[in-house]
């Protein structure tokens, strides 16, 4: 390999390639070679780095200079400057790694990137994920090389036993245990399933992971394979996520080239190769007996349990199914030992969690944090706080199995059980914030809206039961609410979340149970007052003039597509709230903010 | 033989080498049915006739398959399918106001095609750019960070 004395380091995850970063790299390469610098310093189209609010981003070492926000007209800059020079472009950095006395921070001393650990994500914009080599030098296959040399099927499910790993797709059942339990079923042939079929709305860490680092979750399954006694596995992912599936494909075929994959791996014997399967578009097929219906090419439906996956899974064989980020645990837990990932944590939930930051913060992009952080250090010190001064409301967590968390619990460390106990739940992580204009029961709306669409209709509590609550929400946010409907929406949640067949169903409740628990007012008031507090339910707004603001300008009166406003010049205007229709139109063209919503 | 597969001849020849190439595979519906997409850009009843003969399973299995997941299309999509984000970080962000207008200019409601065959406007569920909300692709080209206002200069591009 050549050595290099620089490296250029361009995001090429779905966020920044979004906004542009593949016309970067080209326009980067061009540069260094106009310049003569292709012989010292290299360009590396990496994974994310996570903080895609800063996009698209660009990386040199070994300085660690962290420009954000490039454009295509800053690249000759960076290049004369920085890489012929070696004077770092201190305007173009991002804002934060800038010091006031002058001094630059590297991207590690950034304050979103103080608090975090990277595990899972540890080489996610380190290495250029289409090359197994840079895999490799970063200790990669190494573990799969121990665990297949040193290690009994036996030790390697003891080792993640100790560690405590637990499921990152949601509920965070124990790891090693359902290996165990699939490493005991006797059968000619088991498998291997990867949950890549990401599809809480929010969440983007399984497809970071996989566009940054595939061959982490290649060679974990070879290891979970060896584990449980399986030779073949299948890496579920969607079909919405085409960067992620070419770049598994690449790793795919590099691993199976090096004889990372395939027949008699390393000269030990052990068989194992992975096939991909796209999903559809199903939700419900991140649920485990429904994904492995839609492998098997049916219906994703989920069926009852017992027989668990387990023992009875994809082709009616014992099959583990995990998710991605527990997977890209596996092999650092082989290297590094149970005692080190047991030793971040809380008592219960141990290691790392990556979560999306996404909604109403300064700072959106995916931050992976020891279990235990608080909510506060995640949205405040990472985050960054909600952007434009205003209040922070609520965190979203779980997705639409999860809850909205109120600013009174913003303290509560971070883990599988102390979500459930605050009425949410851990989910695939991803994590929304509100803030004062988010009204609380359109939210719980919005999710039991997601819900009724994704139900596969199988069991009748999920596809009636949710459909009923749905048509409750919709009338108190369109002011049709009844005294009685809170009432109701607590009877519907109870015999939902206790006669539904799948995870979904069962947990389709929680975003209207916990805005219930903690936003209960702003239901009341929707219902009785007939008024949205948030300002954002059209039906029950009312806009009004200020007679002691307004100029009497007629502005408003002209942008009024229905004629409500009416008055005379340089007198106050006035809205007929009966022909009004509530577009919002006049108060934007305002001037003197003499318009107010309420 | 009726329809486009009298029309379109070469496109059930590609089909049919799909279908020799997975046959023998475990659970080869769904992926033969995403290439026959790939081929058709939709799946009429010919084509999912086609796919039970080709597979020996039955037309209700692969209509059962083609309704439930939202990926599959039984009708002609438009030249360009404007898809607009409603995960939750867009949202909360307003890509409910980017759609409502998207539908106002365009004069179709959601998950329809414009009359001149054009556009098809969807709602897609979060496409994972929740650092760019809201979010709508046209095609595979992402827009992000965007305003109602926006819209109507996006759509004069095409």
């Amino acid at each position: 390999m050549d050595l290099f004395r620089s490296q250029v380091l361009i995001c090429g995850g779905t966020g920044c390639t979004s906004s542009g970063s593949p016309e970067l790299i080209r326009l980067f390469e061009e540069k260094i070679r106009d310049v003569g610098l292709d012989k010292e310093v290299k360009v590396v189209r990496t994974g994310c780095f996570g903080l895609c609010e800063m996009g698209p981003i660009v990386i040199v070492y070994p300085e660690g200079a962290f420009y954000s926000h490039i454009k295509p007209e800053n690249v000759d800059e960076i290049v004369n400057e920085h890489l012929l020079k070696g004077r770092i472009v201190r305007h173009l950095l991002c804002r934060e790694a800038v010091e006031q006395q002058g001094a630059t921070k590297s991207l590690d001393e950034v304050d979103f990137y103080k608090k975090q650990k990277r595990v899972a994500l540890r080489n996610c914009g380190v290495i250029d994920p289409e090359r197994i080599d840079e895999y490799i030098a970063f200790d990669g296959y190494k573990a799969l090389a121990k665990v297949l040399t040193e290690m009994t099927p036996q030790q390697v499910i003891d080792t993640i036993k100790a560690s405590g790993l637990r499921g990152r797709g949601g509920a965070g059942f124990p790891t090693g245990t359902k290996w165990q339990f699939a490493a005991n079923s006797v059968s000619d042939q088991k498998y291997v399933c990867c949950n890549a079929d990401e599809g809480d709305p929010g969440a983007f860490m399984d497809r970071s992971i996989l566009e940054g680092d595939p061959n982490a979750v290649i060679e974990a399954m070879a290891i979970a394979g060896y584990a449980i006694g399986a030779n073949q596995g299948y890496i579920y992912v969607r079909a919405e996520y085409p960067i992620a599936v070419k770049r598994l494909q690449v790793a795919i075929r590099e691993a199976r080239e090096y004889g990372l994959l395939g027949k008699n791996i390393l000269d030990t014997g052990f068989d194992f190769d992975l096939d991909i399967r796209l999903g559809a578009g199903a939700f419900v097929c991140g649920e485990e007996t429904a994904l492995m219906q839609s492998i098997e090419g049916k219906r994703g439906e989920p069926r009852p349990r017992p027989p668990f996956p387990a023992v009875k899974g994809l082709f009616d064989q014992p099959t583990i199914l995990n998710n991605v980020e527990t997977y890209a645990n596996v092999p650092q837990i082989i290297l590094k030992g149970p005692e080190w990932f047991s030793s971040m944590g809380t008592e219960k939930s141990k290691g790392t969690k990556v979560f999306a930051l996404g909604g109403k913060i300064k700072n959106t992009g995916l931050v992976e944090i020891p279990m235990g952080t608080t909510l506060r250090e995640i949205i405040y010190d990472i985050g960054g706080g909600c952007p434009n001064g205003k209040k922070f409301k609520a965190a979203q967590t779980g997705g639409p199995s999860g809850g909205c968390i109120p600013a009174s619990l913003l303290d509560t460390p971070i883990d599988y059980d102390n979500l459930i106990a605050i009425g949410s739940m851990m989910g695939s992580g991803g994590m929304i914030v509100m803030d004062e204009d988010n009204c609380m029961v359109d939210i719980a709306r919005f999710f039991l809206d997601f819900t009724v669409d994704e139900s596969c209709g199988k069991c009748p509590p999920c596809r009636i039961g949710t459909r009923r609550m749905l048509e409750i929400l919709e009338r108190i946010t369109e002011g049709k609410g009844e005294d009685g409907d809170i009432e109701k929406l607590e009877t519907l949640a109870k015999n939902i979340k206790a006669s539904a067949l799948c995870g979904l169903g069962q947990t389709a409740p929680n975003p209207v149970l916990s805005t219930l628990r903690y936003f209960r007012d702003e239901y009341e008031a929707h219902i009785y007052e007939k008024r949205c507090p948030a300002g954002h339910c059209k039906k029950l707004l009312k806009y009004t003039i200020d007679p002691a603001l307004c100029k009497g300008c007629s502005l408003c009166s002209k942008v009024c597509p229905v004629g409500a406003i009416s008055g005379e010049i340089r007198k106050p205007f006035v809205i007929d709230s009966s022909k009004c229709i509530k577009c919002g139109a006049c108060m934007e063209k305002c001037r003197f903010n003499a318009i107010s919503r309420k | 033989m009726s329809g486009i597969r009298s029309k379109e001849p070469e496109k059930f020849q590609q089909l049919q080498a799909v279908i020799d190439a997975k046959k023998g595979m475990k659970g080869a519906l769904m992926p033969v049915m995403q290439e026959a997409q790939a081929i058709f850009g939709y799946l009429p009843k010919e084509v999912q006739q086609f796919i039970a003969d080709g597979l020996g399973v039955t037309l209700s299995e692969v209509y059962g398959v083609a309704t439930f997941y939202a990926q599959f299309v039984l009708e002609p999509q438009g030249e360009h399918v404007i898809g607009v984000c409603l995960g939750t970080a867009c949202y909360v962000k307003g890509s409910q106001a980017v759609l409502d207008r998207l539908s106002e200019e365009l004069k179709v409601p959601v998950g329809k095609t414009t009359a001149d065959g054009k556009f098809t406007l969807n709602a897609t569920r979060c496409l994972g750019a929740c650092g760019l909300a809201p979010v709508m692709m046209i095609g595979d080209e992402v827009y992000g960070r965007l305003t109602p206002d926006e819209v109507p200069g996006i759509l004069a591009k095409y």
